[in-house]
């Protein structure tokens, strides 16, 4: 089971560029960054984006070659040779471990395999999720540098400007180089505490495609998939493969599975209550249960144990006070670990599902999380049948809050599935 | 926000009985969901530990087995909470199940370290 | 390892205060001998507590003062990582608060 599916299979001719530009950028950019070290990142980047300004203006002229990747791979190639010869002080003085003897002069290996590829990005990915810089700026530049992702599209993720992102990653970027940090594997006494800054970046890039504000769901969706791949690339590697990165891929495998239950024709967010299971992804839930199991093994009980635990509960739909029950002992539990509205939310639901609403109601008025959308909207479902008319006012503040067409959506119609009842 | 510990004590129980499986379930909930409540309002600082009965006392370098040797009451349990004041946090105990079972809670503010 | 606590109990001393020359003193007695268990590398954590408290009692009875109606007093706890229980209570040996008559209760922690 290592094939886990996250390429896109849907592509036109038109986003054919976009979306090797979102898979192959990244690549590229850190087999070269590795090449020149960290310091240089800025010229791998800049080789990387003139590899693909290359593409757009060739193959809109001669059409697409049939084999787009490699094409790619040896224009970057070139791209590089190219610079490091009109570069002789920068091989000679800052790269000598670069030169060869050669009869030419300068002989390159610029080593493109998978192998070196999945290397050089894992090395990126403890470079950049690196403490020293905020965890905003981690992402960001995950996004850009690990996803090939536009500053354009950054910036909407973050409800930002692209000036903004900029000036972030810029300053990001600044920060690592006169840090001198440098693209290679934590110490196996470091990996521990290193990972689990990368993890909480990747945790957090997921969540930003899930829960974002953002109406665009296919970046949405990529966001996800792409912090998918990345978790992936951690469990692939026998020195990463740690519990809890298991746990936090089997988190967003059953996450991943609802993709296409909870988003409505319209683009609203359907709830899990309202979801076709039969549209819920079989083969991401198996994944799910697998890297869960797998992440059984030590003694290691990580937030994202719980999470994943709690999300294979959700599996299964059928509602039984046993289910809810576990859930929520669950949702105890995180909270014990770190509290989070969002867990503190849940966890009232869960106990309205096992323990009864009025319970529930008790402890949802004692949350006090007010001008949060959920929050009303968790009130509003709380007092459905027990007070409807306070219900319908929850709701309407929830309305009041929040913030994305898919969410007001969403509440819209349980605001007139309650009018109907009465 | 200030600190206070609860320090949760009844009178021990009597007899050896081992609880079952389904009996520890049923003691560990109103704990669980009491605990999980105050940690939802983001008022739980540290969960603390349940002690075990099993423990000793050393007194002026004598031991002691048992740690309930000389008292009626045994600690059994203690928890942090993270509230503005002693009152709230007293408002917070009150729904610790400890006290259906006629033991008591003691809330104390914690020192800061290096006061 | 598994995790124990030590609490560390006392008669209440009332309102008497000890100078704090003596207060002092202590709190250095008290570094060296937590120091001692870090040093082990054997520390998980601790809280010391101030007299300020209060006893909620069944029927939300409150009790102002810790130590109204009881003998002994907690001043504090920590908790360490220890083998076992013995092991543990070799770390209680030691401790200033026998200095003053009070006790360490060692319990074991439940997992």
């Amino acid at each position: 089971m290592t094939n886990l599916r996250y390429e896109k299979t849907m592509l036109k001719e038109n986003n054919l560029i976009p979306h090797l530009f979102r898979t192959e950028y990244s690549k590229i950019t850190a087999v070269l960054s590795r090449l020149f070290g960290f310091e240089h990142i800025e010229i791998a980047e800049d080789i990387a984006s003139d590899t693909f300004l290359l593409a757009a203006e060739t193959w809109g002229m001669k059409g697409i070659p049939d084999n787009p990747v490699a094409w790619l791979y040896t224009v970057a190639k070139n791209r590089a040779k190219d610079y490091l010869k009109h570069h002789h002080i920068f091989i000679e003085k800052v790269s000598p471990g670069l030169q060869q003897n050669s009869a030419e002069g300068y002989e390159i290996n610029i080593d493109l395999s998978e192998r070196n590829i999945t290397d050089s990005q894992l090395q990126m990915m403890f470079a950049i999720c690196n403490p020293l810089i905020p965890a905003e700026a981690q992402i960001g530049l995950s996004l850009r540098i690990l996803c090939g992702f536009g500053i354009g599209e950054i910036a909407d993720a973050f409800l930002s400007n692209k000036e903004t992102i900029n000036k972030r990653l810029f300053r990001a970027k600044e920060k690592l180089r006169a840090e001198k940090v440098k693209l290679e594997f934590p110490s196996p006494n470091e990996i521990d505490r290193r990972l689990e800054t990368v993890l909480t970046t990747l945790y957090l890039l997921f969540n930003e495609g899930y829960y974002s504000v953002s109406q665009n769901t296919t970046l949405r969706q990529d966001l996800c998939l792409e912090a998918m791949r990345l978790t992936f690339l951690l469990v692939e590697n026998k020195n990463t493969a740690k519990p809890a990165v298991k746990a936090l891929l089997a988190l967003m495998c059953f996450h991943a599975s609802r993709f296409d239950a909870r988003t409505g024709p319209e683009g609203e967010l359907i709830l899990y209550d309202d979801q076709d299971p039969s549209l819920w992804n079989q083969e991401l839930m198996q994944q799910g249960r697998y890297y869960l199991n797998l992440a059984a093994e030590g003694k290691t009980l990580s937030k994202y144990h719980i999470e994943a635990a709690i999300a294979c509960e959700h599996t299964v739909k059928e509602d039984t006070s046993e289910k809810w029950e576990t859930i929520l002992q669950l949702y105890n539990q995180l909270l014990f670990i770190e509290y989070s509205p969002i867990a503190a939310l849940n966890r009232t639901y869960a106990l309205a599902k096992a323990d009864g609403k009025e319970i529930a109601i008790i402890e949802a008025e004692k949350l006090k999380l007010g001008n949060n959308h959920l929050y009303y909207s968790l009130l509003g479902y709380l007092y459905t049948g027990v007070d409807d008319g306070k219900a319908m006012g929850y709701l309407k503040n929830a309305l009041k809050f929040a913030k994305s067409e898919a969410d007001k959506m969403a509440i819209r119609r349980n605001l007139e599935k309650l009018a109907d009842n009465t | 926000m200030k600190e206070f510990l609860m320090i949760f004590r009844n009178v021990p129980p009597t007899g050896d009985a081992v609880p079952t499986p389904e009996q520890l379930k049923e003691i560990s909930k109103p704990w669980q969901d009491w605990l999980g409540g105050i940690a939802a309002q983001g008022k739980l600082a540290n969960l603390g530990n349940r002690l075990s009965f099993i423990g000793a006392t050393l007194k002026a370098d004598t031991v002691t087995d048992g740690p309930y040797a000389e008292i009626k009451e045994i600690i059994l349990g203690y928890s942090v909470l993270k509230t503005e004041t002693l009152e709230e946090a007293i408002e917070l105990a009150k729904g610790c199940p400890v006290l259906a079972l006629g033991g008591n809670v003691e809330v104390r503010y914690i020192a800061p370290m290096n006061a | 390892m598994k995790e124990f606590v030590m609490l560390f109990r006392n008669a209440p001393t009332g309102d008497a205060r000890p100078s704090p020359g003596v207060m002092q003193e202590f709190a250095k007695k008290w570094d060296v001998w937590l120091a001692g268990i870090s040093a082990k590398n054997r520390f998980v954590g601790g809280s010391r507590l101030s007299f300020e408290g209060r006893i909620l009692k069944p029927g939300n009875v409150i009790t102002d003062g810790p130590y109204a109606e009881v003998k002994e007093i907690l001043g504090g706890l920590i908790t360490v990582k220890a083998e076992s229980l013995d092991d543990a209570f070799e770390m209680a040996y030691g401790c200033p608060i026998l200095l003053l008559g009070g006790y360490v209760e060692v319990r074991a922690v439940m997992s």
